[in-house]
């Protein structure tokens, strides 16, 4: 059988578009694959659906289709995507009535729910990951639970003539495995194929990190034309190995270097990438280049999977409130020094009880902890002090105390900005997949 | 020399783990990476963090260390009360590492 064509169109949820539109009008693409949900984003999500029954699915998702769906034409790749975030049959029948509304008509779209496992974890006794201690000691409401869900669930979707996949939580990598499960009929326990298939699936997922974005470092790795980049493309054979490349006329690269990087990035142990449906093994892969942004991809193996989920816990963590100000020219840094002082006196003063508190100058020792030291003294400074709090607005009086700084601060201090945010904190278990009841629901416009 | 003269790296994160990649750009000077690049020489070189434990794994065929930086991120990307709250940054400061060896 011929190699299978898959392009990626997004790498989170707020990637660029004009990319994945390119890719579907003229990549001559089997599947086009959106990965558009981070840890937190399906949190969020959870919430907007409390709000709204038919709100829950990614903010991006209406803006994509309606660009994509023409491009891509009658016959063109077919899509999988994890857009349904929180509420996957809405963004199917918000796709739906997208391509009622384009003309489109024939087009089948498939919502894969189940990943919401928020009953069955609330209260339980299972245990946190990171933490120790279970679920129910925890203390807090949850605001979501989803389990990542393998690839079975979208090969049945696919397999039942889907042309458009929706799913939520769903693991990354098996947005990718499951069109290559479908293709190529691999038994979902043939551990070697799934591991290299969730390698084609890992170094993808990410869109334009391994097309030569998050890799630019002039006169040591330059990469042209980075304002046009390309997304990827994985040209995947039936063993397994993979050519990743992306179309001519787009900016960025394919090099060894932008595969090794993205191949070990969010990774721990590369022997044991542990996944839904296999533990991926990439200690032996091996990376060559064949061609002008042309690189083989080969060695990736696998073992039998695990049989438990990794389940992502929401829950409202606390308030953040942060204020920066700016101080420039002569003494810029001792001005911004003195102004993180009078900060910290007012805030311990403060009856709010604070829970945890950050000060520093932006541009001197916000991100190295003040480890180099500089030359000379910096020229501009930004002080930046934020804070945490149970409320929003104990919050929010932070923020206001570094406006304060304007006409109670050090001299010539200017541009206040002030945020002020709700933090959901993320916590992750394990449940059995048995546990998970995966389902389909299929439409047609 | 600088490591930045020889490797190039990714940061990555998970909750409060920070994982970076030192990759080498010529095999050549592989072997200097691997001997050089130590977990204790990277607990100095980013003492500000107050990392927990380090696990560092070795890819021979691409000429690549993972190093696996447990607590690093100050509570999770979520938590965090840091600028760069996803630890992105990590990658560039690594580099800056002095390596003795033929420059």
């Amino acid at each position: 059988m011929k190699s299978l064509r898959i392009g990626t169109g997004a790498g989170f949820s707020g990637d660029r578009i004009e990319p994945a539109v390119d890719l579907a009008a003229r990549g001559e693409l089997d599947y086009l694959v959106f990965e558009c949900l981070a840890e937190r984003t399906i949190a969020l999500a959870q919430q907007a659906r409390r709000a709204d029954p038919d709100a829950g699915y990614d903010p991006l998702l209406e803006r994509r289709m309606r660009a994509v769906l023409p491009a891509r034409g009658a016959n063109g790749p077919r899509i999988v995507s994890n857009m349904g975030a929180a509420n996957p049959l809405a963004a199917a029948r918000k796709t739906l009535d997208i391509a009622r509304e384009l003309g489109i008509r024939g087009l089948k779209i498939a919502a894969v729910t189940g990943d919401d496992v928020l009953a069955a974890v609330e209260g339980s006794e299972l245990e946190l990951l990171e933490t120790g201690g279970t679920v129910r000691g925890l203390g807090r409401p949850l605001l979501s639970a989803n389990a990542y869900i393998g690839a079975g669930p979208i090969v049945a979707a696919l397999e039942a003539g889907a042309d458009i996949v929706l799913t939520g939580r769903a693991a990354d990598p098996a947005l990718y495995l499951a069109p290559l499960v479908h293709a190529f009929g691999w038994a979902m326990d043939d551990w070697p194929l799934l591991g290299r298939g969730t390698l084609v699936g890992h170094l993808m997922e990410c869109g334009g990190q391994i097309t030569g974005g998050y890799f630019a470092d002039p006169g040591f790795k330059d990469v042209a034309g980075l304002a046009r980049l390309g997304f990827p493309i994985a040209e995947v054979e039936a063993d397994g190995t993979a050519v990743i490349t992306k179309l001519a006329g787009t900016g960025g690269a394919v090099t060894e270097a932008t595969c090794k990087e993205q191949l070990l990035y969010e990774v721990h142990d590369p022997a044991a990438y542990l996944q839904p449906d296999v533990i991926a093994d990439f200690s032996g892969v091996e990376i060559a280049a064949e061609g002008p942004d042309r690189v083989r991809v080969s060695g990736g193996s696998g073992r039998a999977r695990t049989g438990t989920l990794k389940v992502s816990l929401g829950y409202v963590d606390s308030h953040v409130g942060e204020g920066q100000i700016s101080y420039a020219g002569p003494g810029a840094e001792a001005r911004g020094r003195l102004a993180l002082e009078i900060l910290r006196e007012r805030i311990a003063e403060s009856p709010v009880p604070y829970l945890e508190t950050r000060g520093e100058l932006i541009g001197v020792d916000a991100i190295l902890g003040g480890s180099t030291s500089a030359a000379r003294e910096a020229r501009e400074v930004r002080v930046r002090f934020a804070a945490r709090a149970s409320t929003a607005e104990e919050a929010r009086l932070v923020a206001d105390e570094v406006e304060s700084l304007y006409l109670n601060g050090p001299a010539a201090g200017g541009g206040v900005t002030r945020q002020v945010r709700e933090i959901v904190g993320i916590l992750s278990t394990l449940i059995p997949e048995a546990e998970v009841s995966p389902a389909l629901t299929l439409m047609e416009s | 020399m600088l490591l930045r003269d020889i490797a190039h790296s990714r940061t990555g994160d998970k909750g409060n783990i920070s994982n970076v990649s030192v990759i080498a750009y010529e095999m050549a000077n592989w072997p200097l990476i691997e001997a050089s690049v130590t977990p204790e020489r990277l607990r100095a070189h980013l003492a500000w963090l107050e990392i927990g434990e380090i696990e560092r794994f070795v890819l021979p065929r691409l000429g690549a260390l993972n190093f696996v930086l447990h607590g690093a991120l100050k509570g999770g990307v979520t938590r965090s009360l840091a600028l760069d709250a996803h630890g992105k940054c990590l990658s560039s400061a690594i580099l800056d590492m002095e390596i003795a060896g033929p420059a």
